[in-house]
């Protein structure tokens, strides 16, 4: 699993935050436009490109996009 | 013979529920932030004793009175509803004979929400071609409200109560074209009102709260977000494409989507998994919320009214059921 392809597609599922400001660091949780529904597409996205089916509320411990990364990871190896 | 859309109209209930409303019931909370994201800075509510087949009765004296519509000229009506005056009898005879219509006019309800605008677009098609009906009168009504808990500020955010008449007809502004339709009911849990039918009559009162205060109860209106978008995201692409073929037509020659109003954040998100041009792409629900079967007549309505409706018009209603349904309508 690729990290970079992981931010991008992370990315991908916010409308006002620039592409170019994620990294593995980010704490998505503080953005300004973050929501549930931000959520709800991540997970989508995860079930898609990864094949890893994600609850919400295993999702819900996770703040940075590393330790949401580290949590699909788990579920793949 | 082919079915045309000849004039639609729609009805609000007075009453108007605004973000701030909103803010002063659920301080803690951060409607404008939700709001903003779904879209939605005001939704009209029925009034206590105000139902659907009222707003549906209203609906339909405006499409008469705006469109200089002859009552007596409908031979059918179809109302799409969930939310029905009485078990029995049909909601739609009753708007029969409130609205004066003919005695040899047919009348039926159907129980479908956020599709139920193309399903009844399809039914009435389907009795023009028959030769059953000339002028079929297609009334959707909802008051989603009266199925939501108080407390339930994501659902009240999102859902406002409303109605619509479109008349189906041998002429009109828009060439019905073909249909793709679709049904899964093994989503049929991920959006439901229990409580009231013959399987659950009485409540069941197990009203829980989760912890940020957003209440679950088999007695109310409950809808599984997670389970809906991915639904959405996996039938609403398909949807397209197989519309599309139908009607033999390539993306690029769609000059508009219409697609129900669910809510701003999800149906950008199923603009982005298409790859629909932003211009291209219609809302309509920043005052009225998500109206479930009356988004797309209420959008067509707004969008011919800014001189939209040219050409190809792409509708598509998905949800509850689950169910799903698309058609292209060819607009002069």
């Amino acid at each position: 699993m690729d990290s970079n392809e992981f931010i991008k597609n992370f990315a991908a599922q916010f409308d006002d935050t620039d592409a170019s400001e994620f990294t593995l660091e980010t704490r998505f949780r503080e953005l300004d436009e973050w929501s549930s529904l931000n959520a709800l597409a991540i997970l989508n996205m995860i079930g898609k490109k990864y094949s890893v089916v994600l609850k919400p509320e295993e999702m819900k411990p996770t703040n940075t996009v590393q330790e949401l990364f580290d949590l699909v990871q788990s579920k793949i190896s | 013979m082919n079915a045309y859309i000849k004039a639609i109209s729609y009805f609000l209930p007075e009453k108007i529920v605004t973000n701030a409303d909103l803010v002063k019931e659920f301080p803690e909370w951060t409607v404008e932030k939700v709001a903003g994201k779904v879209g939605v800075h005001q939704r009209h509510i029925a009034s206590e004793g105000e139902t659907a087949s009222d707003m549906a009765t209203q609906a339909a004296e405006k499409l008469f009175t705006e469109h200089n519509i002859d009552r007596s000229t409908i031979d059918f009506v179809l109302l799409c509803t969930q939310s029905p005056d009485y078990y029995l009898p049909t909601s739609a005879c009753l708007i029969q004979n409130r609205l004066g219509l003919s005695t040899s006019c047919g009348a039926l309800d159907f129980n479908l929400g956020c599709s139920g605008f193309v399903y009844g677009l399809s039914v009435a098609k389907g009795l023009l071609a028959g030769g059953i009906a000339k002028n079929v009168l297609l009334l959707t009504a909802e008051t989603y409200s009266k199925h939501i808990h108080p407390k339930d500020k994501g659902n009240r955010t999102i859902f406002g109560d409303a109605s619509a008449a479109t008349l189906v007809s041998t002429d009109g502004f828009a060439s019905i074209e073909n249909f793709s339709l679709g049904t899964d009911g093994r989503g049929a849990e991920n959006l439901i009102v229990k409580k009231g039918g013959l399987r659950q009559q009485d409540a069941i009162n197990d009203l829980t709260f989760d912890e940020s205060g957003n209440p679950t109860s088999s007695d109310y209106l409950y809808m599984n977000g997670g389970e809906i978008f991915n639904f959405t995201s996996e039938a609403v692409p398909v949807l397209v494409d197989e519309v599309l073929a139908k009607n033999q037509l390539p993306k690029d020659n769609i000059q508009l989507f219409v697609f129900h109003q669910a809510n701003k954040y999800m149906m950008n998100y199923l603009r982005k998994l298409i790859e629909i041009d932003q211009d291209k792409f219609y809302f309509f629900l920043e005052n009225v919320g998500n109206t479930v079967s009356s988004t797309i007549p209420i959008a067509l309505y707004e969008a011919q009214k800014e001189g939209k409706l040219k050409g190809n018009v792409l509708i598509a209603g998905f949800g509850v059921g689950y169910s799903w349904g698309a058609t292209v309508l060819k607009c002069r």
